[in-house]
C-alpha cells in the first residue's frame, strides 16, 4: 500500500548526499513513492527506517505458499473487499479431509477419489488443492501411519490437523519437505507449534478462541519470528464465520497487522447437505481455505464451480475458443449458429441448444471475450468475421444446407454477411432462450 | 490485546416492501447494514422465498423436479397449494401460456387463472408474464385488475412496456418488478422511469436477471453488491429489494439437468442440482438478495435452515 513521498522522506537521513543518482532526498523519496526506484539504492538508510519502511509497503495481506511443485498453492495478497473494486486474486483453497481413525486403505481410498475431483470449465481445468488429515484418534502414532498413507498418494500438498505438538512433530519429520500446512497454534500450544513451524520452515495455522486472542497470539508467533501463517478466528457455525471473515478482512485491509494473512474456514457443519452450502458462503467471503469432509463430485463441482466464478477477474472476462462446437448428434443437416467467444455468450448459446434438444453447430466468433451487443458495438463481431469463420473453419464441409442463424440483436449484419458469404441468414430471436421455440418454427 | 471492530456507518437503507394482506402480509427489504452484518446495521426481514407455478404444464422440466409436483403440474391452483404445503411464502404464478410461442392465451384466460390461484392459497403471490415484452404489456393490465387489492408483486418490466406495467399497479395497488439486463444504470433508470410516473419507489423490486452458478452468477452478485452499497449510502433510486429468478436459472444449467448415468463423474444428479439451486440462492443471499424465486420444494426447505442460520445475529 502507498506511502507518499513525504511519508518516506522522514525516513531518510536528509543529507542529500546523492549516492542514491538522484539530487536530493526528498527527490529519491518521491521516485520511491512512484514505484521507480529501489530503497536499496540509498546507502545510508538505518535499520530502523529500512524496517519501518518495509513493513509499511508491504501489502495487506501476506503471501503464503503451501506444498512443492506443480500442485503447490498460493494464497493471500488480496487487496479488496469487493470483487468489483479490482479482483480476488488468490483463488481460495479446497481442502478435503481424512481421520486417522479411518484404515490406511480407508484413507487410500478417500485420496483417490480427491485426486478424481478435476473438471473441465470454460476450458479450464479445476481441482481441489489440499488434503487434510485429522489427528481425530488423538494418538501420535497413529495419525503419523495416516500422514505416510495420504502423502504418499495425495498429488495435493497436506494440511496437518492436530494442536498435538508431538503428533506434529512425527508428522513433520515424515512429510515437512512437502511443505504441508500445520493446523495448528493455539493457546495452549502456540510456543512448540511455532517451533516446530520454524524447524521444519513450515506454513502454520493460528486460532484464537474468538478475534482478539487471535491478534494476541499472532502477534506472540510473529514476535517469535515466524510470519508463514495463516488465521482463524476459532468460529464454526456459518453466521458467525461470516462476520468474522469479514471482519478479518476489513481490518487486514486497513492495515491491522495481527489479520494481516490469509485464512482458513471449516465446513464442518453436521448436516452433511448444509455443510456445502456453508462452504459456499466461505468461499464467496474471503476465506483463504476451505476445509470441506465431503468427497463427493455432486458436493465439490459446485464449489469448485462458485469459487471460478467469485475469482474471475471482473475486468477481464473469459474467452471460449473460437472453433467448431458441436452440440448433441449432429448430422449435415444440422442447424450452424454463430455467436461470439465470451464465454458466458457461448455457454449461454451452447446451454440453449442443447436444450432444444436439436443436434447443432455453434461457431463462436473471436470477439477478444466480449458479448454480442458490445462485439458489435466495438466492431469487433462483423460480417468480415463471420464469414471469415464460416469459410475456414471446415462447416462448409460438415453440412450440406447453406443457412446460418445469427443473434437476433445484430439484425442489422443479415444484409452484409449475406453478401460476403453467400450463405442464406436467418436473424434468430434476441435471446438465446429463444432458440428452442425459433427451430420449431423456422428449422423443419 | 482488544480489537476494535470495524463498523461502516452506513447512511440509507433499502425500501420495505410489503406484499399480501392481512393477515398474510410479507415484507423485505428494509436493512440498513450488508447482509446479515448484525454487528453494524438492521435487517429487519429475512431474505423469503418464492416457488414458482406455471400456468402450462412445463416441458423441460427435467424428471427430478417434475416428481416433486406429480399430479399438479396441468393445474396451476392445484400446484399452488402444492407449493404453500410445502412451505413457500409466496407463489410466483408465470403465465407461460400466453407466450405466441405456446398458447397465446389471452388476457381474460390469464385474469382468470390468476385470480383462481390467489384466491386458492393464504400467502401473498407474484405474477410473471409470459416475458414477450408486447404481449405482457396487453395481458398484465388485465390480470393486474383481477387481482385489485391483493397487494400482488407483478413483473416484468422493461423499458418497452413499463408503463402500462406501472399504470397496472399503481391502480390496483400491486408492486412492480423492473428488469434490467445485468447493468446497475440501466436497472436505476428504469426506476427512475417508474417513479416518474407516480408510482411510490417502496412499490419496486430490482431483477437484475441473475445468472445460475456457472452461467454469470459472478456478474449479478457483484450487481447486487454495487446496488446495495449504493442503497446504503443514499441512492434512493437503487434502494430497492432485488428479487432473483434462481429456480429457472439453475434448473437451465447442464449440471441441474443430466443423469447420473450421463456424467458419471459429477455424482449423483438429484443431490447436485438441489446443492446448484440452493448455492446460487445462497450465494445471491450474501450479495443482498431479498426474493428467492425456487423451484425444488427440498431446495426451498434447504435454502431456509441456511437462512435460518444466517439470520442469528452475531454483535460483537
Ligand atoms: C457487460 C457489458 C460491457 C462490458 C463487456 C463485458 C463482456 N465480456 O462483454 C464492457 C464494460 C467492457 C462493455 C464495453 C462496451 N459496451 Co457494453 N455492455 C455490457 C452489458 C451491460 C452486458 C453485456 C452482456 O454481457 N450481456 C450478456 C451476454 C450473455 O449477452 P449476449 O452476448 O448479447 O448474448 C445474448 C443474446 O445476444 C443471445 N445470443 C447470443 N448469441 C446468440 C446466437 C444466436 C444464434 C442467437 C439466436 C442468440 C444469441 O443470447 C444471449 C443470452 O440472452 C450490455 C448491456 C446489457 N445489459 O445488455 C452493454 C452493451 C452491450 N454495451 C454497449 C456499448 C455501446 C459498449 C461500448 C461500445 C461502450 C463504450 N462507448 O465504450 C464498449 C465497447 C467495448 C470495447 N470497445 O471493447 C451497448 C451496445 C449498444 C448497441 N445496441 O449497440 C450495450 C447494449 C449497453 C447500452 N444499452 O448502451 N460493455
Ligand atoms: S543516498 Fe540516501 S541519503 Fe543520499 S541523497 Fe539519496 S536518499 Fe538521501
Amino acid at each position: 500500500m502507498g506511502l507518499t513521498g513525504l511519508e518516506i522522506f522522514k525516513q531518510l537521513p536528509k543529507t542529500n548526499c546523492k549516492d542514491c543518482g538522484q539530487p536530493t532526498c526528498l527527490a529519491f523519496a518521491m521516485s520511491l513513492a512512484g514505484g521507480k526506484a529501489s530503497l536499496d539504492a540509498c546507502p545510508h538508510v538505518s535499520a530502523a527506517a529500512r524496517e519501518a519502511l518495509d513493513s509499511a509497503s508491504a501489502p495487506p495481506i501476506a503471501l503464503v505458499k503451501i506444498g512443492v511443485g506443480d500442485n503447490a498453492i498460493q494464497l493471500g495478497n488480496e487487496t479488496v473487499l469487493f470483487r468489483h473494486d479490482k479482483r480476488f486474486e488468490h483463488k481460495a483453497g479446497i481442502a478435503v479431509s481424512v481421520c486417522d481413525t479411518m484404515s490406511a486403505d480407508e484413507i487410500a481410498a478417500k485420496v483417490d477419489q480427491v485426486n478424481k475431483l478435476v473438471f473441465d470449465r470454460v476450458g479450464q481445468t479445476h481441482n481441489v488443492n489440499l488434503v487434510a488429515v485429522g489427528n481425530c484418534s488423538g494418538d501420535a502414532g497413529k495419525f503419523a501411519v495416516a500422514v505416510k498413507v495420504a502423502a504418499e498418494k495425495s498429488n495435493f500438498p497436506l494440511v496437518l490437523m492436530s494442536e498435538d505438538a508431538s503428533a506434529v512433530e512425527k508428522a513433520l519429520e515424515i512429510t515437512a519437505a512437502k511443505k504441508p500446512l500445520v493446523c495448528g497454534a493455539n493457546a495452549a500450544n502456540v510456543e512448540a507449534m511455532t517451533n516446530l513451524a520454524k524447524k521444519f520452515d513450515v506454513p502454520l495455522v493460528i486460532k484464537g478462541a474468538d478475534l482478539n486472542e487471535l491478534a494476541t497470539l499472532v502477534e506472540k508467533v510473529v514476535g517469535m519470528g515466524h510470519k508463514q501463517l495463516i488465521i482463524d478466528s476459532g468460529a464454526r457455525e456459518v453466521n458467525k464465520v461470516m462476520a468474522d471473515q469479514t471482519q478479518l478482512r476489513r481490518q487486514a485491509l486497513k492495515k491491522f497487522r495481527p489479520f494481516g494473512y490469509p485464512t482458513i474456514a471449516f465446513a464442518d457443519n453436521a448436516d452433511a447437505f448444509q455443510a456445502v452450502v456453508d462452504a459456499g458462503v466461505y468461499i464467496a467471503k474471503y476465506a483463504s481455505i476451505v476445509v470441506i469432509e465431503s468427497a463427493d463430485p455432486a458436493d465439490v463441482l459446485p464449489l469448485i464451480t462458485l469459487r471460478l466464478n467469485i475469482y474471475t477477474d471482473p475486468q477481464k472476462p473469459i474467452a471460449v475458443e473460437s472453433k467448431i462446437y458441436e452440440i448433441g448428434n449432429v448430422t449435415a443437416d444440422s442447424p450452424v449458429f454463430v455467436t461470439t467467444n465470451f464465454s458466458l455468450t457461448y455457454f449461454c448459446v451452447a446451454g440453449d441448444v442443447e436444450s432444444s434438444r436439436v443436434p447443432g453447430y455453434i461457431l463462436p466468433v473471436d470477439t477478444d471475450g466480449i458479448s454480442v451487443m458490445t462485439g458489435w458495438a466495438a466492431g469487433k463481431f462483423t460480417p468480415e468475421k463471420i464469414t471469415d469463420m464460416l469459410q475456414n473453419t471446415g462447416i462448409a464441409d460438415k453440412v450440406k444446407h447453406r443457412k446460418v442463424i445469427i443473434p437476433g440483436g445484430v439484425a442489422v449484419l443479415s444484409g452484409k454477411l449475406g453478401e460476403l458469404s453467400g450463405w442464406e441468414i436467418l436473424v434468430g430471436p434476441r435471446e438465446s432462450s429463444g432458440i428452442a421455440s425459433f427451430l420449431k418454427q423456422r428449422w423443419a | 490485546m482488544a480489537v476494535t471492530v470495524a463498523k461502516e456507518r452506513w447512511t440509507s437503507k433499502v425500501n420495505e416492501l410489503v406484499l399480501g394482506v392481512e393477515p398474510n402480509v410479507i415484507k423485505v427489504g428494509g436493512d440498513s447494514t450488508l447482509p446479515f452484518l448484525f454487528f453494524e446495521g438492521e435487517m429487519p426481514n429475512r431474505p423469503v422465498v418464492a416457488l414458482e407455478v406455471c400456468d402450462l404444464e412445463p416441458e423441460d422440466w427435467p424428471e427430478i423436479l417434475k416428481e416433486a409436483y406429480a399430479g399438479v403440474l396441468g393445474d396451476p391452483v392445484a400446484w399452488a397449494k402444492k407449493c404453500v404445503e410445502y412451505g413457500a411464502d409466496i407463489v410466483c404464478l408465470k403465465l407461460t401460456s400466453a407466450h405466441p410461442d405456446f398458447k397465446n392465451a389471452s388476457a381474460e384466460d390469464c385474469a382468470k387463472t390468476a385470480r383462481a390461484v390467489a384466491d386458492a392459497v393464504n400467502v401473498p403471490i407474484m405474477v410473471i408474464g409470459c416475458g414477450i415484452e408486447e404481449k405482457d404489456a396487453v395481458i398484465m393490465p388485465v390480470v393486474g385488475e383481477a387481482l385489485a387489492g391483493k397487494a400482488t408483486l407483478m413483473g416484468c418490466a422493461t423499458p418497452n412496456n413499463y408503463k402500462t406495467m406501472t399504470a397496472a399497479c399503481m391502480v390496483n395497488g400491486h408492486s412492480i418488478i423492473a428488469s434490467s439486463p445485468l447493468d446497475i444504470n440501466l436497472a436505476k433508470q428504469l426506476n427512475i422511469l417508474i417513479t416518474e410516473m407516480g408510482l411510490a419507489a417502496d412499490r419496486i423490486a430490482i431483477d437484475p436477471l441473475v445468472g445460475a452458478l456457472g452461467y454469470g452468477i459472478e456478474y449479478a452478485y457483484s450487481i447486487m453488491e454495487r446496488a446495495r452499497l449504493g442503497a446504503l449510502t443514499g441512492d434512493k433510486m437503487l434502494a430497492m429489494p432485488v428479487v432473483c429468478f434462481v429456480g429457472q436459472e439453475a434448473w437451465k444449467a447442464k449440471e441441474a439437468k443430466t443423469t447420473r448415468d450421463e456424467t458419471p463423474e459429477w455424482g449423483d444428479q438429484a443431490r447436485r442440482a438441489i446443492l446448484w439451486e440452493v448455492m446460487t440462492a445462497s450465494t445471491f443471499a450474501q450479495a443482498s438478495g431479498a426474493i428467492f424465486v425456487l423451484r425444488h420444494p427440498e431446495s426451498l426447505k434447504q435454502f431456509k435452515a441456511h437462512i435460518d442460520k444466517m439470520m442469528e445475529p452475531v454483535k460483537y
